[in-house]
């Protein structure tokens, strides 16, 4: 039964064929057998999976069952579980155990789905690769050599080993869509304020955005159908009706008029992946899509403003973590200054120190008006690009990533070369706008990701086109050899 | 050479909202420790600020009372740097676009003059935590619980030239914000703060000297204090050629001096940036007026009304107008006894002595307002004279009623006080007196005509002694009578 959807689970959970126990008690097995070659989970919360699974279960018998009842899932460690530590994949937070639930959390759990633990993730979400946790790095099922992308390395990884059908995961510059990408699966980002961010540990705080990995559109609107909603404690979160997203699926595409920007289809770009995202939007077409091509000129600016912007709020965003109150803490303070700077210097990895220098350094005095402000004017042009491309397409489609996923340690030691991996993805944190990616074609038996931007919460059309292409193809039900790999 | 002093304060006013400025948490002041801090006051991972509207309707309240511009568009930001009772690492707050623009309040000068000192800005901000020394085995305790709490900063400009003027800046603000209701105004729990700025310039230079500033002086005795000690500090300096240096101080009351705290040279970088968790505070014209309706009468209005409509000298109406709940007693007992100028007279003689012996504000007074009233409105009937009255009011501080106005009617009859004006009474009680004292009947008729009227004295205090409360007049008229007899 790991094998199957979150809607088939719940079908099937509807049907009688097992109960949230059994596929519960699957899942955690599986998790201990075979998750130390992934390491996707930091924290298996099996106790209280058990629970909540024996609750829903119960509910059900009670004729109290709904969608989610008893449907397993996890949480990437950016989302503070009451009761369950919360470590955002540092060393910092390692002994942190939140006493509350973030917004989402709380959604699932209302929801009745039984929750399986926590998800490994870059340090603070900081990272391409999953390369920079404090918990080690998290490997590709497709090829455990390989890096799964990151930093929702872990979400990713968990749901193409099988060991969750859906995970929550999260997406500041491509940290949803670039794993999702990287392990054939199906990644939403949803609009900016759709989503409450209350209890998700802030990295950037006007660009981070929850959403989620499935396998299937359907899943993903089944998810999303949970997470969106207005929550007063997210002054960002926008009070906006939230339509059934699974309604709207089926709905015909003919007409769609699709734009693909030209800046996408960059002649560096190798053959292989033009090939395969091609061979996608062919399939739209056949589907009655139209397609057009569009310029986003200043897309070449995202990434420069992207590393501004983002470490500047990570800066004032991370001082909390101080050693005074939670979290990691030197031995021996002599006194307030050495409390700080060590329990910082030893709490924090390379990738996340670099990027509050960087922050701290563009916000300073003299600086503000060339950095800063500067990035800020340039995000309002990105912006505007894409307010202007929606005004003659209803959806912009272009590859996910620049390449399929790269080998472990084939980055790390050039952090420019990791920054450019989200090329394609960074520009719609800046613009706040939904992105999906999903899985259209393999190079080297590597997936790779289509991805599919929309409108301002114009999410329902983006799982539509998504679902569409997924009825009529078979690439989201590819799954690494899980068999093959040594000791399973 | 003479010196020109330029003097600018900032005051930080805690706003008086049930709950913080971004969290539900409460702001009641002396709970335990850290019991008041929630999770977004303790800066845990994952919080996110929410803005209490209310903070925003008292700052709008107190703009237009300073008749301000009032930012339509206001923005939060963070200040950044590291303290340990600074729980998130930054402190949110407004640089570059205020809730309150600039503004003004005229100051009273001891000539009885008046002064405008303009106000550059006030901007909402959270207020920090506090930081416990002691009891800590060489370590320090952090205390949570004031951290988050609503502060109001306002900015004067420069335009202070000496400490007394700096005072009545101190002092007028504070009566504002008390009147308004937006703070408790209480100085000894820190509600409100007051740093001050000083330089001194040759008189008639344009530029501005070198500043110190002294942080955190909290009470108008001390501002001025503290600014006249480091006047004259900075002068002497200056006098033997030397430089002042720019620096944060520290005023020690106990010695009466300021004394440098940390150098600000090196000029801290707070790196501040708009804070991506909240929005920027749009409001309009309609919600700043329906703001002004809820304004109450402000303390210079109150001021020119107590001198203008009901006759009050000028220092009267200034000092009774200055606090809100003095004001407010005063004008009770006036209106009760319909006689502004009597009811100031006590309120500026009896009951401010009474307030200043016991240590007590008038709202701990045990006389009511009723029951001053009463007592005038039985001086003015004749019913009590001014010493009765006195003994009625005493009674009545050492708990002698239960705060209602028919409680000093029992007073004034259980003490035997009502005032005796039947002219017969006080003719026998006169005989009295006179067939009783022989001597001084002698004396006083020995005495010329002319010197008569001050001999008369020792009869009037014996009559009065023989009966409390004869009405003094009707006494002196008939001892005149009967001694003009003999």
């Amino acid at each position: 039964m790991h094998n199957k959807t979150i809607a088939e689970i719940s079908r099937d959970l509807a049907a009688g064929e097992y109960s949230s126990v059994e596929i519960t008690e699957n899942l955690l097995s599986r998790i201990k057998q075979t998750d130390n070659r992934y390491n996707s989970f930091i924290t298996v919360s099996e106790e209280q999976a058990l629970a909540q699974a024996k609750a829903a279960d119960a509910r059900r018998a009670a004729g109290n069952a709904d969608a989610w009842t008893g449907v397993p899932m996890a949480h990437k460690d950016i989302f503070c579980t009451n009761g369950v530590l919360t470590t955002c994949g540092s060393k910092m937070l390692s002994n942190f155990v939140a006493p509350y639930d973030a917004t989402i959390v709380e959604n699932f759990n209302n929801a009745g789905a039984v929750s399986l633990g926590k998800l490994n993730m870059d340090e603070f979400a900081m990272g391409s690769s999953n390369e920079s946790s404090f918990f080690g790095a998290v490997k590709n099922p497709w090829d455990t050599d390989r890096v799964p992308g990151g930093s929702s390395g872990g979400s990713a990884a968990a749901v193409a080993a099988q060991l969750v059908p859906g995970a929550t995961a999260s997406d500041t510059g491509g940290s949803i869509r670039q794993p999702a990408a990287f392990c054939g699966l199906t990644g939403l980002k949803p609009t900016y304020g759709r989503v409450s961010r209350w209890g998700m540990i802030a990295y950037a705080s006007s660009l981070d955005q929850a959403g989620t990995i499935t396998r299937t559109a359907e899943d993903s609107a089944m998810m999303l159908n949970v997470m969106a909603g207005f929550d007063a404690k997210d002054s960002t979160c926008v009070d906006r009706e939230v339509p059934d997203y699974t309604a709207t699926l089926n709905n015909s595409i003919e007409g769609l008029t699709i734009g693909l920007p030209k800046e996408y289809f960059r002649s560096d770009l190798s053959a292989e992946m033009q090939q395969q995202v091609r061979n996608a939007i062919a399939e739209y077409e056949k589907m009655g899509a139209k397609v057009k091509e569009i310029s986003l000129p200043n897309t070449h600016l995202a990434i420069p403003a992207y590393y501004i912007i983002a470490p500047a709020e990570c800066s004032a965003n991370l001082s909390r973590m101080d050693g005074v109150r939670f979290g990691y803490r030197c031995e021996n303070p002599q006194d307030i200054n050495d409390l700080y700077k060590r329990s910082r210097g030893e709490g924090f990895g390379i990738e996340v120190k670099r990027r509050i220098m960087v922050g701290a350094y563009a916000l300073s005095a003299g600086f503000y008006d060339a950095y800063y402000k500067k990035a800020q004017q340039v995000r309002r042009l990105i912006k505007n690009d894409f307010v202007n491309a929606f005004n003659e397409v209803d959806i912009i489609m272009g590859p996910t990533t620049p390449t399929p996923a790269f080998k472990c340690g084939e980055k790390t030691a050039d952090p420019v070369d990791m920054y450019l991996e989200d090329i394609f993805t960074i520009a719609l944190n800046l613009a706040g706008l939904p992105g999906m990616s999903i899985s259209c074609g393999q190079v080297n038996n590597l997936p790779v990701g289509l991805q599919l931007i929309g409108n301002y919460f114009d999410e329902g059309r983006l799982l539509n086109a998504a679902h569409k292409f997924q009825q009529s193809t078979d690439w989201h039900l590819k799954t690494p050899d899980l068999k093959n790999q040594a000791d399973i | 050479m003479e010196w020109e002093v330029v003097i600018g304060l900032e005051i930080h006013a805690q706003l008086a909202t049930k709950s913080k400025i971004f969290s539900g948490a409460s702001t009641a002041y002396g709970a335990d420790a850290n019991t008041q801090a929630c999770a977004i006051d303790l800066g845990l991972p994952g919080v996110l600020p929410a803005f209490n509207e209310e903070a925003l309707r008292m700052a709008v309240k107190f703009g237009l009372a300073i008749d301000a511009e009032i930012g339509l568009k206001s923005v939060f930001d963070r200040k950044n740097y590291f303290y340990p009772d600074s729980p998130k690492g930054y402190q949110t707050t407004q640089l570059h676009h205020p809730i309150v623009g600039i503004g003004h309040i005229d100051i009273e000068l001891e000539d009885g003059s008046s002064k405008r000192i303009n106000v550059t800005r006030a901007h909402l901000e959270e207020d920090a935590g506090k930081s416990v020394h002691e009891g800590f085995n060489g370590m320090s305790g952090i205390d949570l619980n004031r951290a988050g709490t609503p502060l109001i900063e306002i900015v004067s400009e420069p335009e202070m030239r000496n400490a007394k003027e700096a005072a009545a800046y101190f002092r007028k603000m504070h009566s504002i914000v008390t009147y308004l209701g937006i703070c408790d105004g209480d100085l000894s729990q820190g509600s409100m703060r007051c740093d001050c700025n000083v330089s001194l310039r040759p008189k008639g230079q344009e530029e501005f000297g070198t500043r110190t500033e002294i942080k955190n002086v909290n009470s108008f005795r001390n501002v001025e204090r503290a600014i006249d000690a480091e006047i004259a500090r900075q002068m002497d300096i200056l006098e033997d050629g030397g430089k002042i240096i720019q620096e944060t101080r520290l005023y020690d009351a106990d010695k009466n001096e300021t004394r440098a705290m940390r150098s600000k040279e090196v000029a801290n970088d707070y790196r501040y940036f708009p804070c991506p968790d909240l929005l920027p505070v749009i409001i309009d014209d309609n919600y700043v007026e329906a703001v002004r309706a809820t304004l109450p009468e402000l303390p210079d209005a109150k001021r020119a009304r107590f001198a203008h409509a009901h006759g009050l000298s000028a220092i009267d109406a200034a000092v009774l107008a200055a606090n809100r709940e003095l004001a407010h007693y005063f004008e009770t007992a006036a209106k009760i006894a319909n006689d502004y100028k009597l009811a100031a007279n006590w309120v500026q003689g009896d009951v401010s002595a009474t307030l200043n012996r016991l240590e007590i504000s008038i709202g701990e007074l045990a006389v009511s307002a009723e029951q001053l009233g009463r007592i005038l409105q039985l001086i003015k009937d004749n019913t009590l004279n001014n010493g009765g009255a006195k003994e009625v009011f005493n009674a009545l501080v050492e708990g002698k009623g239960d705060g209602s106005a028919e409680s000093v009617d029992k007073l004034v009859d259980s003490l035997g006080l009502k005032q005796v004006s039947d002219s017969g009474a006080i003719e026998a009680i006169v005989a009295e007196v006179l067939a009783a004292n022989p001597k001084l009947v002698e004396g006083y008729l020995a005495t010329p005509e002319d010197k008569r009227a001050k001999a008369i004295g020792p009869f009037i205090g014996l009559v009065r002694k023989a009966a409390k409360g004869v009405n003094p007049q009707v006494v002196m008229d008939v001892l005149q009578k009967k001694l003009s007899e003999l």
